[in-house]
């Protein structure tokens, strides 16, 4: 076989690198963040990271009730927008008939195309003052709203790549289940879901992922109070999370000073917290595949 | 904060550039190179020091001015470095900002330019009129947390802040909560909304009569209730407004101030002198701040 000669290795090469360049940023994010942020391992001492107040200002650096507050309004969401949201990639993908189909998925991925600061001031004048009144808080910024919020932003997401999923699951499996007198819901339930296992799986996590990473809408809803969370009541008040943190306090931080560091830091925590979220998807993702290749064989 | 600074950056951008392109097409015949004045620093300040520029343009057009935030901080450090002429701060330099002046060869001059009030929000509903500074900080340093305790309804205290990196946050930390006492260690209660705008505070205490809050003078709005506040229990208890900040009677003002590298001359010197002259107070005015008396 004759090659293009110069022109294939340019393409070639130029494919290449585009295809590490992915790699290579994600390396050099990541030196950078370990670069800003590891000095505050050496300015601040472990008992002021680890005590349950943040005020900067008066160098307390205690990033718990940070870590605390992002992962409750992540567990809201995600409490929220999963069953939500495959319910609904169910229903679009099993259930509607195919003319209904294409005009509610596109739908649904309009809603993800909102900028959240909207959202955020739909939640600041609609969201937050009636909740208080519903549920007769002090106020109504508070985790939960956080949570709602994001979880509406997660869902199109979910929706989306799980409807994908299913769609790929090849028709005759459904076929098959429903001639050995499966009823519809049984071929949902065992034959489609679990086939289509692991593309759920992964529009879980893109929609939990994008929760944990917002940052406006939270800044906005949540109260940005530093309380430690703790039970589920927790839910119900005021957190700060380490995304709104980061936001609110770089703008003005001076370069190099130790505040500055410790906010790199939790940048660090954070992209550490997804890191652990993306790793544990793919090693379930993969063991079942594993598992799906010794029932074929 | 960072939206606002943007609009700001943007108006700035097209007030300051678009008469300056004019200036270098219709008058390049001018000898004299036109000579722009930096001014850099508070937050609290560049709304003001941007009206000023803006109506100093109009008189004096072969001056250009250049207005950013940044804090106060801000400002002094880039006074210091000589990189700006005239540094807003909402606050007194500190001693050692001083110290690191002169040893870098500038003496900072202090010029006051206006002065700020804060005010203690709360929604309308609320039939608290009067706090005392001591009440107001029991209540922020979470030693009151029932609107009972002030004479209010039986309700919840839902305390509101700006964030950690607004000089009116540790301006009030010092004056109010701490009492103006240095040795304090007192801190906002944990529980403290910090919310990242003026309008945020707005929003939340506009619908919520369980929240307070505090904010400057020239950011309230009619949608929120003024609470008059006084030193002791007895009273007298004083509304903010420019006579009784003039007066040195409300008790939560501060002076504003500009800041530049030894005694000005020329064109900075003729505009500060500008600054001071009725003509810019009365801008001061506008902009809900309190002009200095003559």
């Amino acid at each position: 076989m004759k090659t293009g000669g110069f022109k294939e290795i340019f393409i070639t090469s130029l494919i290449k690198v585009c295809g590490y360049s992915a790699i290579i940023f994600v390396g050099m994010i990541f030196i950078f963040l370990i670069k800003e942020g590891s000095p505050a391992l050496v300015r601040v001492s472990l008992e002021n990271f680890l005590q349950i107040r943040w005020y900067p200002i008066e160098d307390r650096f205690g990033i718990l009730p940070l870590i605390g507050g992002s992962l409750i309004v992540t567990a809201g969401a995600a409490i929220f927008s999963v069953p939500l949201g495959l319910a609904s990639a169910v229903y679009i993908a099993e259930v509607t008939p195919r003319w209904a189909r294409e005009i509610l998925k596109p739908l649904v991925e309009i809603l993800g195309g909102l900028p959240s600061v909207m959202l955020g001031f739909i939640g600041i004048l609609v969201i937050i003052p009636a909740l208080r009144e519903a549920l007769n808080l002090p106020t109504g910024l508070t985790a939960f709203a956080g949570s709602l919020i994001l979880g509406g932003m997660a869902i199109p997401t979910i929706v989306s790549v799980a409807e994908d999923a299913l769609d790929a699951v090849p028709k005759t499996y459904r076929e098959a289940a429903l001639a050995m007198g499966a009823t519809r819901w049984q071929t949902i339930w065992r034959v489609t879901l679990p086939a289509a296992k692991s593309g759920v799986l992964t529009a879980v996590m893109l929609g939990v992922g994008r929760a944990i990473g917002e940052t406006m809408t939270v800044m906005m809803v949540t109260g940005n109070a530093a309380v430690f969370p703790t039970g589920l009541g927790a839910l119900f008040k005021p957190v700060r999370t380490m995304t709104a943190t980061i936001a609110a306090e770089m703008g003005e931080v001076a370069s190099g000073s130790t505040h500055y560091h410790v906010l790199f830091f939790i940048g660090i925590v954070l992209f550490l917290i997804s890191l652990t979220v993306n790793l544990i998807a793919a090693s379930v993702v993969f063991r079942q595949r594993k598992r799906a290749e010794r029932i074929l064989s | 904060m960072w939206r606002r600074t943007t609009v700001w950056f943007l108006l700035l951008t097209i007030t300051f550039l678009s008469p300056a392109c004019g200036a270098t097409t219709s008058q390049e015949s001018l000898s004299s190179v036109p000579r722009t004045i930096e001014n850099k620093g508070s937050d609290t300040i560049v709304n003001l020091a941007l009206a000023w520029a803006e109506a100093y343009q109009e008189i004096r057009p072969e001056v250009r001015l250049s207005v950013t935030g940044g804090g106060s901080g801000t400002g002094i450090a880039a006074l210091i470095n000589g990189t700006v002429d005239i540094a807003n701060a909402s606050r007194r330099i500190k001693s050692e900002e001083q110290t690191e002046a002169e040893a870098n060869g500038v003496t900072p001059t202090e010029f006051i330019i206006a002065r700020d009030a804060i005010a203690i929000i709360v929604n309308p509903e609320n039939p608290v009129d009067n706090l005392t500074l001591e009440l107001i900080s029991d209540i922020y340093s979470g030693k009151i947390n029932n609107w009972s305790e002030v004479g209010g309804e039986d309700r919840p205290i839902v305390r509101l802040s700006r964030e950690t990196n607004s000089g009116t946050h540790v301006y009030f930390l010092e004056n109010v909560i701490r009492l103006g006492d240095a040795q304090s260690e007192t801190l906002f209660s944990v529980d403290t909304l910090l919310l990242p705008s003026s309008e945020g505070i707005t929003a939340e205490i506009r619908q919520n009569p369980n929240a307070i809050g505090y904010d400057g003078l020239g950011y309230v709005t009619a949608e929120t209730k003024v609470v008059a506040v006084g030193t002791s229990l007895e009273g007298p208890f004083i509304y903010p407004s420019p006579e009784t900040v003039n007066s040195n009677l409300y008790p939560i003002a501060r002076d504003l101030y500009m800041y530049t590298a030894g005694q000005p001359s020329g064109e900075i010197k003729e505009y500060l002198e500008w600054i001071l002259s009725p003509q810019a107070q009365e801008i001061v005015n506008k902009l809900g701040f309190v002009p200095i008396s003559p």
